[in-house]
């Protein structure tokens, strides 16, 4: 085998795979967005934006990923800095804060849905406790802030874990030496985590963040599951599109829009947390 | 791989075959209906026992169920040999998809679903099935609360309000229900009810100052009703927890609480409006695709299934009515007979408004059933204006009726051309 053409040889298959499976219905999806009834057309992106719930589902989108994307790289972080600093054990911690990563992200929207329901855990809590008289129904129309926070706290408490097993990697590959020389100069913890883990974190961090902020993007089946129709979101109107209207072309326009946030959003991500050239751990 | 691995592969690898082979065979029944599984069980078990040919049952959700069918079309080939759903699921296909089964001289007992059948077309596409009704639920212990002078048989709009006002100050909570839930049918309470009952049309006057009233109503209603009503879909459920007292909703996604507990329920006619009492058929039929692997056994199937000893097992099973003249047996299950009761008294009340279900809308049904749901969601739940809401979604309206050219259906007065939104 000639050595020249052995690393293509080895990287075919995936690019054969991500070729057929992925840039070839990115194609198609993209043709069926610009597509209406007399071939390409801007008709679809017109209807889709013009519709009175585009504004709300955009909102709730950025602003869910906004409120719950910053929370769960503290968490990560603090939790990650946890483990790492532990002896005996830190396998089983590991392995305990990972679990929700391992449910599905339906079943974790009807775990929440199971405590915040009327007749769920916490109305039964607060009524053992006398503190009401009957059940509350928290998800109700009548107040969207508490369905925002129940989604909130539902992506919170599914997927921090992913952003955690990234950066504990992370934290993993930071050579002991820097702490030792950090000690040496009498640099507070405080000190060491800000001057030596985050800087050396920043590839990981950037892969952590990149990877959540997308995700939020796409989150579906917990806001189905908490929220119903009464908070909108981008995902869930392409189900609409799709499903309910059956209006694929639309569904594709909305898609693509998600699609410009993620990079848009990947690129400013990139950008910001780049690690200069030359340096490396 | 040791010998006793490569064994066990060619064993499961002649498996697989078998039952590809097995499946073949069958005819491949894809519906929409019957879709919970005690129903579809009871499909399978009972209603098919005595099919000509073994049939595989395959019940689901609209959009697969579309999707499926859908690229099958394309393809050119299918393994789908039946198809079963609601007129609005056919109307959303070409005529031209499915076999014409005007040669089966089959037909059910309405004139309005043979025309409905057709498509456009001057023969039947599909073979009206079953049929069903949307009626209102109550538990016994409202009762007491119906305001003085009112028939629970011949209620109006005002007086289903008084009542529900009345359970809601006596027990301190709103105990109307309504399935606006993102699976909840709320949108054909709209389009079937409220709006022939208040303004006698659905398309025409769908902005009219008719149609003001008739939301002034439904927010007074509202105000009675349970708020957790927007995750509520099978009212069944409710009326079963005791959440929701007084309900509306498609009599099958009503039969499980009448079954369960007969003595504790009663089902009766929708309110009366200004304009009638309004209500609405729910059709379901049987077509062949284009693709079907076995026409003539498809055909077999669709002549089975519409015998009257077919019709009655299917009432059982599914609490849908049948669309031929058979004689009902006297050992129906309470649900059937609960139903068949208030369906009876609503369609011959004197004040009766019959509606149709919306037609000529092809692929745009759903987005005809999204103005009236985004009408609700802007009026009830987000408080806006009525008239601005109306006026601001009309636009919308007129121009699905402009882009399927659907001609007006009961109780819109008839139109020459695409239905008007005047």
């Amino acid at each position: 085998m000639n050595a020249r053409l052995l690393p293509y040889m080895l990287i075919l298959p995936v690019t054969l795979f991500l070729g057929v499976f992925f840039l070839y219905p990115f194609v198609l999806v993209a043709q069926q967005a610009f597509s209406g009834s007399d071939g390409f057309s801007m008709a679809n992106f017109r209807d889709v934006f013009s519709y009175w719930k585009f504004p709300i589902s955009l909102k709730n989108t950025l602003l869910l990923a906004a409120i719950v994307v910053p929370v769960q790289l503290a968490l990560s972080l603090l939790m990650a800095t946890m483990v790492s600093k532990m002896k005996k054990g830190r396998d089983l911690v590991l392995y305990v804060w990972t679990i929700p990563l391992g449910i599905s992200d339906l079943a974790a929207g009807i775990i929440w849905l199971a405590i915040f329901e009327q007749s769920g855990f916490l109305n039964s809590m607060m009524s053992g406790l006398g503190v009401i008289d009957q059940p509350v129904n928290f998800l109700s129309y009548q107040h969207p802030g508490v369905i925002f926070l129940a989604i909130a706290l539902a992506e919170i408490w599914r997927a921090t874990a992913i952003m955690l097993v990234i950066i504990v990697a992370g934290i993993g590959l930071i050579p002991k030496e820097y702490y030792e020389a950090a000690e040496v100069f009498g640099a507070s913890p405080w000190k060491r985590f800000t001057k030596i883990t985050l800087p050396m974190l920043r590839p990981s961090l950037q892969t952590a963040l990149i990877l959540r902020v997308v995700l939020a993007f796409e989150v579906f089946a917990v806001v189905a599951a908490l929220g119903g129709t009464l908070m909108p979101v981008l995902m869930g109107e392409i189900y609409a599109y799709q499903f309910d209207l059956l209006n694929s072309n639309a569904a594709a326009a909305l898609a693509l829009v998600v699609l410009a946030l993620s990079i848009a959003f990947t690129v400013i991500i990139l950008r910001v947390l780049r690690v200069p050239k030359g340096a490396s751990i | 791989m040791n010998r006793h691995s490569k064994y066990m592969a060619a064993v499961s690898g002649i498996a697989m075959m078998c039952s590809a082979a097995v499946a073949q065979a069958d005819v491949l029944f894809w519906s929409t209906q019957a879709r919970p599984v005690e129903e579809a069980q009871a499909m399978r078990e009972t209603v098919m026992a005595d099919a000509p040919e073994t049939v595989d049952y395959q019940a689901n959700e609209d959009g697969p169920w579309l999707t499926r069918i859908r690229a099958e079309l394309q393809a050119g080939s299918g393994a789908i040999g039946l198809l079963g759903a609601l007129h609005g699921n056919f109307s959303a296909m070409e005529a031209d998809q499915l076999v014409d089964l005007g040669d089966l001289g089959i037909t059910s007992n309405s004139e309005t679903f043979n025309t409905l059948s057709k498509l456009g077309t001057d023969t039947p596409q599909y073979i009206p099935w079953m049929q069903a009704s949307y009626i209102m639920a109550a538990n016994k212990e409202s009762l007491q609360y119906l305001p003085e002078g009112a028939d629970i048989d011949a209620l109006t709009y005002d007086q289903l309000i008084a009542w529900t006002a009345n359970v809601h100050e006596a027990t301190g909570q709103a105990k109307f229900g309504f399935p606006a839930g993102p699976k909840g049918l709320k949108h054909r309470f709209f389009e079937g009810y409220l709006y022939p009952s208040y303004t006698n049309g659905v398309v025409r006057t769908y902005a009219s100052d008719k149609a003001v009233t008739a939301w002034e109503k439904f927010r007074e209603l509202w105000e009675h009703t349970n708020p957790a009503s927007t995750n509520f879909s099978f009212m069944q459920e409710q009326l079963l927890s005791g959440d929701a007292w007084i309900v509306f909703d498609h009599t099958s996604r009503l039969a499980q609480a009448f079954n369960e507990r007969p003595d504790d329920f009663v089902a009766f006619p929708a309110p009366a409006g200004p304009e009638g009492r309004g209500f609405m058929p729910v059709l379901a039929g049987l077509a062949i695709p284009e693709t079907a692997p076995d026409k003539d056994a498809a055909k077999a199937l669709i002549s089975y299934m519409m015998t009257p000893e077919t019709q009655i097992a299917t009432l059982r099973a599914t609490s849908f009515f049948p669309v031929i003249d058979v004689d009902l047996p006297d050992d129906l299950p309470p649900a059937v007979q609960a139903a068949g009761d208030a369906v009876a008294k609503m369609s011959s009340a004197h004040d009766a408004n019959p509606g149709l279900l919306p037609s000529g809308l092809g692929n745009q049904g759903g987005e005809f059933d999204r103005i009236f749901n985004d009408t609700f969601e802007r009026i009830v739940l987000a408080r806006q204006d009525i008239r601005m809401v109306l006026d601001d979604q009309k636009p919308r309206l007129a121009a699905i009726m402009d882009e399927t050219g659907a001609p007006c259906w009961a109780p819109d007065a008839p139109s020459e051309g695409a239905c008007p939104v005047e």
